[in-house]
């Protein structure tokens, strides 16, 4: 569980995160949804270590990210997999180098666990074909699939995805969706995904979390995602045509 | 205020660069990696530049020497110093510059603006040490060879040019290339180049290590990172000759 209170963060005059405080369940999938420029990145950031919270804490199981030590945050950090926006894949190294590569730096397995364990977690997201590949010769929804097995490489107990469906088309970022949800169920890890896919949203938003303007405005799941009452995120939802025509009037 | 800005940014990056590797064994293959990239990529365009600046060289000495009261050995002399003294180490670094800094520039870059580096820091990886400290060690490494093998083959050409062209005997020569001969002169010329080669990974590696935005702004940083490395290459040529030979 990740444990998030009251967060701020600014970059100069720019109050980005105002006041933030949310909490990310085990084995399901959180999500942080909001408009562009809402802060969702940046909450994103702070969550990883990217960016320094202004103030506040981050408690992963309880252990406060914020204030520890260099030292102590890399062991967090071994428990964190990371799927990013572009893949961010190493565009050196092939598939399998890229999912041997966290293996290779932390973990105290012997070359062929390393192999073994790598060609396990291919094989899970369906990239068998993939091995030898570099990340340019593949498409991009391989490219997010070789992510998610580079994330998951080291049994990661958080996994962090932003935007995971963007750039791929609908088919494609559905099965992305799955898996990942898959993935979180099976190794009951805790999720937090940065989306504003709606198809993601209604369909696996366990933990919904609406930031407005840096604030955390709406909170609830996907059974009560549609039916809020809240006029912000109503207009979100609905703000393309075709939805507005579906919108339900009250 | 800029600069010193920079200057303290460029030091922080530094010394989080100099830092002992996650992985040795890692660190070690990522140098003779580097090696490769840096230093023996290299050698082709640094053997062309150096046999033909050896060859013009000695033309248009050969061209100043037409007074009967110059000794035949100057052209030897001349040659040898002007190689080892300054185009060797510091005309070829400031090729080099060119040629490795804006790679070096680019491929940090670009693995910047693509989130390579961030998934490096997540992961928990001291990014400046995994990818700047295997550059700054292969650059120290290759370039005393670099600017070795291009005193070696600028004398050569210019002996070639000198001898095909009657310009000079063979005799005169290499008697003005055993003229005088210092050996430091070579301590220093490696002492020059090792310094720059620092300067050049360093520098180069700061700038694509901060670019932000898209491809215009690594080609912006590429830019920025030939530039800044020539002229703290030329400065600490000055500074470092006058030290010594001053």
């Amino acid at each position: 569980m990740i444990d998030v209170r009251n967060i701020n963060k600014s970059f100069d005059d720019k109050h980005v995160l105002k006041d933030v405080s949310l909490v990310f369940e085990e084995g399901k999938q959180n999500l942080i949804i909001g408009q562009s420029g809402s802060g969702k990145t940046v909450l994103l950031k702070c969550l990883v270590g990217l960016f320094e919270p202004d103030n506040g804490s981050i408690l992963y199981s309880g252990r406060d990210f914020v204030t520890m030590n260099k030292n102590a945050r890399k062991e967090i950090r071994k428990e964190i997999g990371m799927l990013f926006q572009g893949s961010a894949l190493f565009d050196s190294m092939t598939v399998m180098e890229n999912v041997m590569f966290p293996l290779l730096m932390f973990s105290d397995l012997n070359a062929k666990e390393q192999i073994d364990r790598a060609n396990f977690c291919i094989d899970r997201v369906g990239l068998t074909e993939a091995h030898n590949k570099l990340p340019s010769e593949i498409s991009g929804g391989m490219q997010k699939r070789a992510a998610i097995a580079r994330a998951i490489s080291l049994n990661p107990k958080y996994l962090f995805c932003d935007e995971p469906n963007s750039g791929l088309d609908p088919k494609t970022g559905v099965k992305i969706d799955h898996l990942i949800e898959e993935i979180t169920q099976e190794y009951n890890i805790t999720t937090v995904i940065n989306t504003h896919d709606m198809n993601s949203v209604i369909q696996h938003g366990d933990n919904i979390n609406y930031i407005y303007e840096g604030e955390v405005w709406w909170q609830g799941n996907k059974s009560s995602f549609l039916g809020n009452d809240n006029p912000e995120l109503l207009d979100f939802i609905y703000s393309t045509e075709i939805l507005k025509r579906i919108k339900p009037k009250k | 205020m800029q600069f010193f800005y920079h200057f303290g940014k460029y030091l922080i990056l530094l010394k989080d660069a100099f830092k002992r590797p996650l992985n040795h064994r890692y660190f070690i293959r990522q140098v003779i990696n580097e090696i490769d990239a840096i230093g023996l990529n290299s050698l082709g365009i640094v053997s062309i530049i150096s046999v033909f600046i050896g060859a013009v060289l000695v033309i248009q000495t050969g061209y100043q020497m037409q007074n009967p009261l110059i000794p035949a050995y100057t052209l030897g002399y001349g040659l040898r110093e002007s190689v080892i003294l300054e185009f060797s180490p510091t005309i070829v670094s400031l090729i080099l510059a060119g040629k490795i800094g804006s790679s070096i520039a680019s491929q940090i870059g670009t693995m910047r603006v693509t989130e390579q580096i961030d998934a490096l820091d997540i992961m928990g990886i001291n990014s400046a040490n995994f990818l700047i400290l295997p550059k700054i060690i292969a650059g120290i490494l290759s370039f005393p060879f670099i600017v070795i093998l291009s005193m070696i083959v600028s004398i050569t050409g210019g002996y070639l040019a000198a001898v095909m062209w009657g310009i000079s005997t063979s005799i005169d020569f290499i008697s003005g290339l055993n003229y005088w001969f210092v050996p430091f002169e070579i301590a220093y010329a490696i002492l020059k180049a090792t310094f720059f080669s620092f300067l050049i990974t360093s520098i180069s590696a700061f700038h694509g290590y901060y670019a932000s935005g898209g491809a215009i702004d690594v080609g912006k940083s590429s830019t920025k990172a030939v530039v800044y490395s020539s002229i703290a290459l030329l400065l600490s040529n000055l500074i470092i000759t006058k030290l010594i030979l001053g």
